[in-house]
């Protein structure tokens, strides 16, 4: 059994509209055993709404060594923040 | 008419907790750490609907608390079906047992939904959810083992044509049931044969799997007569009841 097993990354969405968050990984056979091996670690106390799954191995990584490159050009570009809008009261997840 | 309530009552709380125990014997011995848990959450379902079916006995009774009944009955007490009550074995064995047991469980708790007395009809719709997934847990798992390697083929071909001598009782009406049917309170289980053929049949021909014949025809569950797994697991889980008379947690 265990030859063919791969590893899966689990997403969960807790509530409708927001986004899938990763949560952590599940081994299974087939996509229809990782949906429900996903559903039986990750959601047994009612966080999820929805789940996606998908085969680790299909997931492209950065680098760290490319970290300098992809993420440092944006610490001195404040304007690239909205810090200077106020929030409207009562607006969530943002 | 309560007295009848209540065996019936009870016939469905000891189903769940029967097969529950079953269940829960994978705890620890799963085959992979994600059926592990497979298997422990369906244990944990089916305690949960014992304990509802049970609470309600426990109020027809007015007598007993509903771990008195699940506790301090004996074998000839018990009237679930024998099907739930057998050998786990491996796990091929316990997929065929539950999907065989889960298809009609589906069905009765389906029917048993639109049940006049309010109480049942409730803990059916709380169940039926459950049951649900555990369905699609033993039917997808059948359908990888049946149309998987030879080896696994042939094991569960073999665990079906042990099992199905017990699947015949889930359809038999006795006069309780008959009763109970009559009142609009239970399910008339011989109604439910047809679509769980069709869900049976639908999916031995996914798992390449063979229909066996009808043959012996193993019954008596629902009126205390058991095989002889029964008596281990009560030891089992009564032990400490038995023992420690009143023992709390």
């Amino acid at each position: 059994m265990s030859e063919n097993r791969t590893v899966w990354e689990v997403f969960i969405q807790s509530k409708n509209g927001l986004a899938h968050k990763h949560v952590g990984n599940v081994h299974a056979e087939d996509k229809i055993m990782a949906l429900e091996n996903a559903r039986e670690l990750y959601t047994r106390r009612n966080e999820g709404s929805c789940i996606w799954v998908v085969k680790s191995k299909d997931i492209i990584s950065s680098e760290s060594e490319d970290g300098e490159a992809f993420f440092d050009p944006s610490n001195d570009k404040m304007y690239r923040h909205p810090t200077f809008y106020t929030m409207p009261e009562g607006s969530k997840y943002i | 008419m309560n007295n009848e309530l209540l065996t019936y009552t009870l016939r469905i709380a000891d189903n769940s907790l029967i097969l529950g125990q079953r269940m829960s014997e994978w705890c620890s011995k799963g085959p992979t750490l994600e059926e592990d848990i497979a298997l422990s959450n369906i244990s944990l379902d089916l305690f949960g609907q014992a304990n509802g079916f049970y609470s309600y006995a426990s109020q027809l009774d007015g007598n007993k608390s509903p771990d008195d009944l699940a506790f301090l009955r004996n074998e000839r007490e018990f009237f679930n079906q024998q099907i739930v009550e057998l050998e786990n074995i491996d796990f091929g064995n316990t997929i065929v047992r539950n999907f065989l047991y889960d298809s009609y469980n589906f069905l009765f708790y389906s029917s048993l939904k639109n049940s006049k007395d309010d109480t049942l009809s409730a803990l059916a719709s709380k169940s039926l959810k459950e049951v649900k997934y555990h369905l699609r847990h033993s039917k997808n798992w059948l359908i990888r083992l049946g149309d998987g390697t030879e080896f696994s083929k042939e094991k569960v071909q073999k665990s079906l044509e042990s099992i199905w001598q017990y699947t015949h009782d889930m359809f038999s009406m006795d006069e309780i049931d008959n009763k109970m049917y009559r009142l609009n309170i239970g399910v008339n289980n011989s109604n439910l044969k047809v679509e769980w053929d069709r869900i049976i049949n639908e999916t031995l021909i996914e798992a390449k799997l063979v229909r066996p014949k009808d043959g012996y025809n193993a019954k008596g569950g629902k009126n205390g007569m058991h095989t002889e797994h029964l008596g281990f697991l009560l030891a089992e889980m009564q032990f400490l009841q038995r023992a420690y008379p009143n023992a709390k947690w």
